[in-house]
This record gives structure tokens, C-alpha cells and sequence, in this order.
């Protein structure tokens, strides 16, 4: 018997992050409380590093490594490098919030930089238990994370709530998991394709366990009917995780979709294609007609997601190489928007002062043109107006769902999206036509400054030559997915 | 620096001027932004001749610089197509701009317009050599649509006069109406061609002669037909041909040099030039070219007819550019499409030189534009009084002047073309020499010679224009004498065109022409037997005997003529039609679809009806976000088990 080293190589980012964390853990010991920022300044160039090590060890071919479990692709590298820019804004974003909010502690940098462990993990898996790996990963952290006020009772419920759906979730990911072991013999994505292909496997409990793990990465998108965390967490998290929650893991979780999909389920395109059908309809319905009766500028966001990953899955659902690479571009902007959008809202948070109701962005103009700006910019291009990046997006999934010939789906889409405009406008207009009624201007750190300036002009910039970003996603997906 | 550079520099310099002025004239002054306006357009000028040479040296250029949209059906680029007639075009747009903004110096400065002015004629350069030089569709429409922006934007510089406001809304929509047509024939092109782009447009147009498509379903029209019409409905707007002409006149609200420069010497040409660069096109379909004929014969005598009874100095002009446009449609309808842009350049000049001209007289009478109220002027104004005799000349027609080359070769032309309509056109063209010569004498008569008219104050302080103002007349009166007999020859009979002009061996009208050719001097010689000459010179002798000798007769006349004078002077109530008919009509329905369409059925039952609908769904489904977690957990195992039993009801 002898044992061959695994290949390291194609892992290097995910060893290296786990050892910055443990390297933070001891860290955050000695680093007394009024020198948190050392912690601060730690996480970020643990950031970059990784990041560094992601776009230098890049070589646009497919490996494998773990005896397969780990897939190293272009798909991979592109989204991790995605998911580590965001969790950069995000901790950026709210350094000054945690810093008013009494939540400046080792903690929040531990627990998110563990999630986006889980996050590459989950982009990278190849084997199902990686992939449960990594989502637990991502799922404990995260709970940890929305509980970390302790003594606000709102955080609790939303923690609890949060902890007890997703641990239902993983339930039933673990029993559609259990399904297809027992159909193929088999948790290595390539050996269940090949059994699937081949028609072995029993199609009845292939299409139960297709339903219930479905079900279960359903719930980290957040679509319907697996949404009714998203309103309640984001309302009751502390709005510097509501940021993070909002934004990096789903990145991990469309990975996923596609990778399970298309990787593995591309015999039954037909089955998970009509499924997706149904839930992608109701989370555009639900999400954009619930969000217009919203008066928690956070709830709506939260609605506003749910038809947003409603959208995600049209691009999904086309089945078609063109169709992931759409869904990815609107993945990739959806996140620029969603940092945007809660950046903002950050920002106008006080000491001691949460911004809630939509009536707080009265009139920010007059306090503060340019960030009023910033929102307008995140505004039309979540409504998906043209010269934003947001339209793209759209229109991209869009033409990925008409190529598949389903018109009557695109129409619905679009009259969603139309009803959708109507709460984004109404932010705009709360904005630039009401009149404030705090008339204290915004400060902010530079850093945020520059950073959401960065951002909304990322989203101008975006939509006026979004071909690079096209291209990106293009070469990803094919060079990932095309052969497979 | 290399050709192509070059080429760029052609409409980037103006825009460049047109920038530096227009953003930061406040900073850089009154004489800096006419200083970087001048450069520019200088550039731009001297940058055209070394193309002019490259091109007559055999160099043409086609080819794209910049690719703006570039979709699975169609690209979109901006081109360049330099050809010589490409060349003629840019020399005469950036000479007669140069000359323009020159005197504007002297012309504008006392207004506090000042800047703004300079960068709008620069605009107005850069925006027309953009749609002369363009290589496809696209960048045409573009140049077309912004160089009526430019006018727009300049009949109501002086946007505190209720009548200039009036005059370039007036502009504005006309406009729209014939820019309409020529987009919808763009989009005819770009259906059944499949691209925007010239070359591979007039390389397939020959076999496409013989499709015709149904735009009412059962009636059959030809494709090329349809095209060239909507086309030219563009360039009827544009250069004003009858019945889109009404705006013309009106545009002399705006500042004399722009009058010279857009609404004489170049913009009212863009149709002229367009349906020149569309020949192989137009001579794919006979009807019409009859419908040009018609429509160009109509507007060169009935528009010369008006310009008899102005007083306003500057709408005689007007009227006269008119008829004028309507001689080079003609041509253009006559298949000889040469002479058409033979007399535009020609054109050009003389009448640039009559605006300018008529804008000094202007600027000296202070803003007095009536001509019963002149006279005289020629002891106070030599330079004027000579330059204008020599435009009136050009104008008129009487050898060796620039203007009776190229009109005599569109009469010729006309008289030897077959096709329908063309004896109408040439009976027109033939009548309307008489008229011009007589107008144009009259406002010559009526302004320089007879008694001083004017009250005593102004007579004191009458004076010879500065040099910015003398200048340039000087230096267009040079091209209003000479330019005829140097470029009658190349561009009538020998190869001056090349291939940017198609004319299909049956249409040839200058074919006779160009047998009977025997040298410039023996035009002349002809041109001094035949009728058009006699004609012209009658009208000037009336004009001589109505105006300077017996000054009591045209009153006489008038009151013989009966109900004929008050329909000249009423624009045969083309306005009063238009205001009647189309903005009362428009009004009528725009109330009706307002109250009736919009308020009651879009806002009333539809906008509101469908906003209060989601409401009402919107409070519904928020009642589901109960906030208990067992009712979360109950809908997400309802969501499975409801998809479960879906697909096993399926499998």
C-alpha cells in the first residue's frame, strides 16, 4: 500500500485563506480592543492575498485534485475572485457601522472570512460531501454571524429562525443526497453523470432526490418557496451581516446550481428545466409584488432579491451554454448592486441608529448629492433601466430564455421587472423629490468614500462597455462546462 | 502624418473649436473663442486641400474608423468615404465656414452671444462635414440630424424674440417630417440590404432593381422606388422643396451669417449632395426621378415668383435660394447629377456672398432688413455695392459669372432629358431665368441705386463695413466670377467624378453636352444665342426699367394683376394651410386622444386600474410573512412535497 500526496497546487488559495484565519484567531488574542483596526487592516490583506494567489495560480485549464473531489476551473477561479472582491467591499463597508454598533471584534472577521472558506469551497466542489462541507461551513458561520448582537432580541429571532430553516434545508439536501447514492452508487459528480447517462439509476428516486437537493440550495439563493428567512433576516441582522448575507453566498450557491445541473443532471434537463420554471415564476411574482407594500427599506431589499434570484434561474433554466454565462454576468451584477444598495445604507446609519424605514432616504439629495447619485445608479440599474448594468443583466437572461423558445416566459419576466420598477423608482423619488427630514449632511470615512463611488461607477461603467465582463463569463463557462 | 490621421482632423478640428468655446467661453473670452473657432475651421480648410490633392491623385479612401455597436445582423461604424465627390463637398463647406466665421468678427460684435455663437457655427461645421464624409447610413443620419439641431438652434439664437422662437419650432418640425421619410427609407435599406454601409449598398442595388415589395397588401410598388422616394422626402425637407419649403423663409430670423452659411451655401444642400451620393440608387428608378423633376421644377419657378414681392431684403435672398434648390433638384431628376453639385459650389458662393453682402448692408442701416427704406447705398458702400453686383450677376445667369455655366448646363440637361415630367421642368427652369434675373436686379436697383431713402440720423452714420466684413465678400466674390469657367470643363465633360457618381448610359443628359463641347469659350458663345441668355437679360432690363427709370409702374402693374400679388404675398397660403389644416387638426386630436385616450382609458382604467390591482396583491401575499417559524418551515415542506407529487404524477 503506498500514499501519493494530493496536489496542493490547485488549492493553494483555500489552504492559504485557512491559515490566515487560524493565523487571526491567534492574533485577535493579543490584539487589544483599541487596536482592532490591526485586525481590520489583517483581514483585508489576507484578502488580497488570497486574491493574489487565485489570479496568479490562474491558467484557464480544468484540474482536479483530492482524488476529484476538487475541481479547479476557470468557472472556479472567476467566481472566487468575484466572491473575494465583495467580501473586501463588504468589510469595508461596514468597518465604520461595526465600529458605531459595538460589533468591531475579532469575531465578525473570523466568522465571515470562514463563510467565504465555505464559499470556495462550495464553487470548487466536485463530490456532493465537499460541496455539504463547504455549505456548513457557510451556513454556521453565518448563523453565528446574524446572532452576534446577543442582547438585540431581533438578531436572536432572526439567528434562530435562520438556524432551524437552514438546518430543514440541509435536512433535505442530505436525503435528495442520500437518494442519489442510492440510485448511482456514487457521489463524485462525473461517476453520477456517467450513471445517470447511462441509464441505470432508477428515474423515480432520481427525480425524488433531484426535488429535495433542489430544495435544499434553493434555500441559500433564497427563492420561493424557501424564501421566508430572507425578509426576516435581513430586517433583523445587524445590516453590516445583511450585507454579507446578501451578497457573497450567492455567488456560492449559483456555482453550485450550475455545477449540479449541468455537470451532473444534464440528462434531465427536461425535469429540472420545467422545475425551475415554477419556482423562477413565483420568486419574480412574489418578490416584486410583496416589495412594493414595504416600508423597511431592508424588507424591500430583501423582496427585491428574491425576484433578482428569480431572474438568476431564467438564465439557468435556458440550459444552454449562453444561458450560464448570462446568469453569471447577472449574478456578478446583482452583487455589485446589492453592496451598493446596503453600502448606502450603512452609511447612513448612526450611532445608535439604524436606517429602517424607506422614509429615511427623504431627501438625501439635499444632503448629500453624490450618494444620492450612487443610490440612483443602484436604483435603475436593479429596475434594469438601460446604461446600467443592471439592463444588461437582464437582457442577457432574458435572450438566453427566448433562444429556449419560451416567449410567454420571457413577457412575464419583463411585465415582473415593470412592476419591480415601480419601488426602485419610488427610492428615486423619496430621494430627489421629498424633503428631508434630517438635514445633517453624510460623513463618511474616505475609504468608504472612494469605494462607493468605485461601485456605482462599476455600474455605470458596466453598462456602457459591458462587453469585458460578457467576455469573462463567457470564457469561464465554456472553457468550464462546454466539454461537459 | 499619415492619410487617415488627416482625414480625422477634418471634422475634429471644428468640434474641437466648437468645445473650447462653447464650454469654456466664459474663460477664454470673446477673442480666444473666435481665435480657436477661426484655427479649427482653418485647420480643417487647409487639411481639405492636401485631401483634395491626395484624392485627384488617384487616392481614394473607403473605410471604417471606429466601430460603434457591432451586433449579430448589423454594424454600426463611423466611416469614411473620400471621394472627389466627397472632396468638392468638404472645400466647399469648410471655404464658405471660413469666410462666415471671419466676418461674423465683425458682424456679431456687439451681441452677448458672442461665444456662444462661434461655437455653434463651428458645431454646425464639424456636424456637416461628418455627414459629407460618412461611408454608411447611420453617420449620414447622424450629420443630417445634427446639422438641423445647429440650425435649429441658431434661427432661435435670439431666443427673447417671440418670432425667431417661432420661426425655428417651425423649422423643427417641418424637418421632422421630411427627416421621417428619410429614416423609414434607411430602414428600407436596412431590410432588404442588411447594412448600413454605401459600397455594399450600391454593389447589390442592381439586382435589386427588379423587387418590389407591398406596402398596402394587393399593390405592389418597386423596392428602389419606395426607397428613393422616402429618401428624397428626407431631402425635400432638408432642402426645402415645395411643399416642405416653409420653413426656409422664416429661418431668417436668425443671424445674418448663419443664413449665409446653413440656409444658403450648405445645409439646405445636404439633400442635394445626399441624392448626388445616392446615385446608384436613383438611377435605378425612372419614377422617381419624374417625381424629383416635378417636385424641383415647382419649387425653381413658383418660390422665384415671391421673391418678387418682398421688401425684406433677406427673405428676397431667402426665396431665391429657394428657386435655386429648385434648380438643382431638377438636375438631380435630369439624371445629371454633375451639374447638380457643379451649381451647388457654385451656389454657394454667390449666394453666401449675397447674404453676407446684404448682411453689411444690414449691420450698416442698423437692423433696418426693408428696402423700401434704402437706396443709394452704393457711394457709402462700394466694396458692398461691387461684391453684390457681381453675386446679382452670378445669380442671374450672364456669362462669364460663375452662376450661368451651371445653369445653363442644368437647362441644357433638362432639355435633354426624356423622362416624365421633364418637359414640365424644363419650361420651369426655362421661366424661372426671367424671374430671377428680375428679382434679383430689383433688390440690387431697390438697395444701391435711386434716392437715399432712409431717415437723416441714419444716413449720418452710413458707412463701408470693417474689413472682417469686406473681407470675406472679397474673397467669395473671387469664386462667384471665376469658378464656373475653371471647373465647368472638368466636372460637366471630363472624368472630375470618377466613380462616386453613377449615371446609367440611357439617362446621360450631359451626353449631348459632352459631343458638342468645344471648349469653355464656346459655352460661352453658345450660351450667348440661346434663349436663357435673352431671358435674363430681359429681366434685368425690366428690372432696370421698373425700378430706376419709371418707379410708378409697378404699382400700376400690381393693381392690373388683381388678386395675384396678395397670393405671392401670402405664400399661395401654404402657412395658412399648414396652421389650418395640420396644427389646428393635430391640436383638435391631440385634445381628443388626450382627454378621451389618456386620461379616461390609459391612466383612468389601465395605470391606475392595474397599479391598484397589484396593491391590493401586494397586501395579500405580505399577510403569508407571518414571522412564525413554523409556518416558514410548513411552506417549504409544502413547496417539496408540491413539486414531488408534480413530477411523480409525470414520471
Amino acid at each position: 500500500m503506498n500514499f501519493t500526496p494530493p496536489l496542493l497546487a490547485p488549492a493553494y488559495p483555500e489552504i492559504f485563506l485557512l491559515m490566515a484565519l487560524s493565523a487571526l484567531l491567534l492574533l485577535d488574542l493579543v490584539v487589544p480592543d483599541n487596536r482592532r483596526f490591526l485586525t481590520y487592516a489583517y483581514s483585508q490583506l489576507a484578502l488580497v492575498a488570497t486574491g493574489v494567489l487565485l489570479v496568479g495560480g490562474a491558467t484557464g485549464h480544468v484540474f482536479s485534485t483530492f482524488g476529484g473531489m476538487f475541481l479547479d476551473d476557470p468557472l472556479a477561479r472567476s467566481l472566487k475572485v468575484v466572491a473575494l472582491l465583495a467580501m473586501a467591499l463588504v468589510l469595508a463597508y461596514s468597518r465604520t457601522y461595526n465600529q458605531r454598533h459595538g460589533l468591531f471584534r475579532g469575531e465578525f472577521y473570523v466568522l465571515t472570512l470562514f463563510a467565504l472558506l465555505g464559499i470556495m469551497v462550495m464553487i470548487s466542489a466536485n463530490h456532493f460531501l465537499v460541496l455539504y462541507l463547504g455549505l456548513e461551513l457557510l451556513s454556521l458561520s453565518t448563523c453565528a454571524l446574524i446572532a452576534l448582537q446577543r442582547d438585540s432580541s431581533v438578531a436572536t429571532e432572526a439567528a434562530m429562525k435562520y438556524f432551524v430553516l437552514a438546518a430543514l434545508a440541509s435536512g433535505l439536501l442530505l436525503y435528495g443526497l442520500s437518494m442519489l447514492y442510492g440510485a448511482t452508487g456514487s457521489l463524485y459528480m462525473p461517476q453520477v453523470a456517467n450513471a445517470i447517462a447511462s441509464g441505470v439509476a432508477d428515474p423515480a428516486i432520481l427525480v425524488l432526490g433531484l426535488v429535495t437537493r433542489r430544495a435544499g440550495l434553493s434555500f441559500k439563493l433564497g427563492v420561493v418557496p424557501f424564501h421566508m428567512w430572507v425578509p426576516d433576516v435581513y430586517e433583523g441582522a445587524p445590516t453590516a451581516v445583511t450585507l454579507f448575507v446578501s451578497t457573497v453566498p450567492k455567488i456560492a450557491a449559483f456555482a453550485f446550481f450550475v455545477r449540479m445541473l449541468v455537470g451532473t443532471l444534464s440528462p434531465m434537463v427536461s425535469d429540472w428545466q420545467s422545475m425551475l420554471v415554477i419556482v423562477s415564476v413565483l420568486s419574480m411574482l412574489v418578490g416584486n409584488v410583496t416589495a412594493i407594500a414595504q416600508t423597511n427599506v431592508k424588507r424591500m431589499l430583501a423582496y427585491s432579491t428574491i425576484s433578482h434570484m428569480g431572474f438568476l434561474l431564467l438564465g439557468i433554466l435556458s440550459g444552454t451554454v449562453g444561458g450560464f454565462a448570462a446568469a453569471m454576468f447577472y449574478v456578478v451584477a446583482y452583487v455589485l448592486m446589492s453592496l451598493g444598495a446596503f453600502g448606502l445604507i450603512l452609511l447612513l446609519g448612526r450611532e445608535g441608529f439604524e436606517v429602517n424605514s424607506l422614509d429615511d432616504l427623504k431627501g438625501l439629495n439635499k444632503r448629500s448629492p453624490w450618494y444620492a447619485f450612487m443610490m440612483l445608479l443602484v436604483m435603475i440599474s436593479m429596475a434594469g433601466i438601460p446604461v446600467s448594468v443592471g439592463f444588461f443583466a437582464k437582457l442577457s437572461v432574458l435572450s438566453a430564455v427566448l433562444d429556449a423558445g419560451m416567449t410567454w416566459l420571457v413577457v412575464f419576466a419583463v411585465l415582473m421587472s415593470l412592476i419591480g420598477a415601480f419601488y426602485y423608482l419610488r427610492v428615486i423619488k423619496l430621494m430627489y423629490m421629498d424633503e428631508p427630514s434630517d438635514i445633517s449632511p453624510l460623513v463618511a470615512e474616505a475609504d468608504h468614500r472612494i469605494l462607493m463611488g468605485l461601485n456605482g461607477m462599476a455600474i455605470l461603467v458596466l453598462g456602457i462597455v459591458p462587453q469585458p465582463l460578457i467576455d469573462l463569463c463567457m470564457f469561464s463557462v465554456t472553457r468550464s462546462l462546454g466539454s461537459g | 502624418m499619415s492619410m487617415n490621421s488627416l482625414y480625422l482632423t477634418v471634422p475634429l478640428a471644428p468640434l474641437a473649436g466648437a468645445l473650447l468655446a462653447g464650454l469654456f467661453g466664459r474663460a477664454i473670452g470673446r477673442t480666444g473663442s473666435h481665435v480657436v473657432t477661426i484655427l479649427g475651421v482653418a485647420i480643417a480648410l487647409v487639411a481639405s486641400f492636401f485631401i483634395a490633392q491626395d484624392v485627384f491623385a488617384g487616392h481614394e479612401f473607403n473605410g471604417d474608423v471606429y466601430t460603434w455597436i457591432a451586433t449579430e445582423g448589423v454594424a454600426m461604424h463611423v466611416g469614411f468615404l473620400i471621394d472627389p465627390l466627397t472632396v468638392t463637398m468638404m472645400l466647399v463647406v469648410t471655404f464658405v465656414s471660413l469666410m462666415v466665421h471671419i466676418y461674423t468678427i465683425g458682424y456679431m460684435h456687439e451681441d452677448p452671444g458672442y461665444q456662444r455663437f462661434f461655437s455653434y457655427i463651428s458645431l454646425f461645421t464639424f456636424s456637416m462635414l461628418m455627414l459629407v464624409m460618412s461611408n454608411n447610413f447611420l453617420q449620414l443620419f447622424f450629420g443630417w440630424e445634427a446639422v438641423g439641431l445647429v440650425s435649429y438652434l441658431l434661427i432661435g439664437f435670439w431666443y427673447t424674440r417671440p418670432t425667431a422662437i417661432y420661426a425655428n419650432l417651425k423649422a423643427f418640425l417641418v424637418n421632422r417630417v421630411g427627416d421621417f421619410g428619410f429614416l423609414l427609407g434607411i430602414g428600407l435599406v436596412l431590410a432588404y440590404f442588411g447594412t448600413l454601409d454605401y459600397a455594399t449598398v450600391f454593389s447589390q442595388a442592381p439586382a435589386m432593381a427588379g423587387r418590389s415589395i407591398e406596402l398596402v397588401s394587393g399593390s405592389p410598388v418597386s423596392l428602389m422606388t419606395a426607397i428613393c422616394l422616402l429618401l428624397f422626402v428626407g431631402a425635400m425637407g432638408k432642402s426645402a422643396q415645395m411643399p416642405l419649403h416653409v420653413w426656409l423663409p422664416d429661418s431668417m430670423e436668425g443671424p445674418t451669417p448663419i443664413s449665409a452659411l446653413i440656409h444658403a451655401a450648405t445645409m439646405v444642400t445636404a439633400g442635394i449632395f445626399m441624392v448626388s451620393r445616392m446615385s446608384p440608387l436613383f438611377e435605378l428608378s425612372e419614377t422617381a426621378r419624374s417625381v424629383i423633376l416635378v417636385i424641383g421644377g415647382s419649387t425653381a419657378f413658383f418660390m422665384a415668383l415671391l421673391g418678387l414681392v418682398q421688401n425684406d431684403i433677406k427673405r428676397v435672398v431667402a426665396y431665391s435660394t429657394l428657386s435655386q434648390l429648385g434648380y438643382m433638384t431638377v438636375a438631380l431628376g435630369a439624371s445629371a447629377y454633375p451639374v447638380a453639385i457643379f451649381h451647388l459650389g457654385t451656389h454657394a458662393f454667390f449666394k453666401a456672398l449675397l447674404f453676407l453682402a446684404a448682411g453689411s448692408v444690414i449691420h450698416a442701416m442698423h437692423h433696418e432688413q426693408d428696402m423700401r427704406h434704402m437706396g443709394g447705398l452704393r457711394k457709402y458702400m462700394p466694396i458692398t455695392y461691387w461684391t453684390s453686383l457681381m453675386g446679382s450677376l452670378a445669380l442671374a445667369g450672364i456669362p462669364p459669372f460663375a452662376g450661368f455655366f451651371s445653369k445653363d448646363a442644368i437647362i441644357e440637361a433638362v432639355g435633354a432629358s426624356d423622362i416624365a415630367g421633364s418637359g414640365y421642368a424644363y419650361a420651369a427652369v426655362l421661366a424661372g431665368v426671367f424671374v430671377t434675373a428680375f428679382y434679383s436686379f430689383r433688390m440690387l436697383f431697390m438697395t444701391f441705386h435711386g434716392k437715399p431713402r432712409m431717415d437723416d440720423h441714419t444716413r449720418e452714420h452710413l458707412h463701408e463695413s470693417p474689413w472682417v466684413i469686406t473681407v470675406p465678400l472679397v474673397l467669395l466674390a473671387i469664386p462667384s466670377v471665376v469658378a464656373g469657367m475653371v471647373f465647368v470643363e472638368p466636372m460637366l465633360v471630363g472624368q472630375y467624378f470618377g466613380h462616386s457618381i453613377v449615371i446609367l448610359p440611357q439617362d446621360d443628359a450631359l451626353h449631348e453636352l459632352k459631343e458638342e463641347w468645344h471648349g469653355v469659350a464656346g459655352f460661352v458663345l453658345h450660351g450667348l444665342q440661346s434663349l436663357p441668355f435673352w431671358l435674363a437679360i430681359a429681366g434685368i432690363a425690366m428690372a432696370a426699367a421698373f425700378y430706376l427709370k419709371w418707379t410708378r409702374l409697378p404699382g400700376l402693374v400690381q393693381d392690373m394683376m388683381g388678386s395675384i400679388p396678395t397670393l405671392l404675398r401670402n405664400n399661395y397660403y401654404f402657412d395658412r394651410f399648414n396652421e389650418v389644416f395640420f396644427a389646428a387638426g393635430a391640436r383638435c386630436l391631440g385634445q381628443g386622444l388626450w382627454k378621451v385616450g389618456d386620461v379616461f382609458l390609459i391612466d383612468g382604467a389601465l395605470v391606475n386600474g392595474s397599479a391598484r390591482l397589484v396593491g391590493k396583491l401586494s397586501e395579500r401575499i405580505r399577510r403569508f410573512q407571518t414571522g412564525y417559524i413554523y409556518h416558514y418551515a410548513f411552506v417549504m415542506i409544502f413547496g417539496v412535497f408540491v413539486l414531488m407529487s408534480l413530477w411523480f404524477v409525470r414520471v
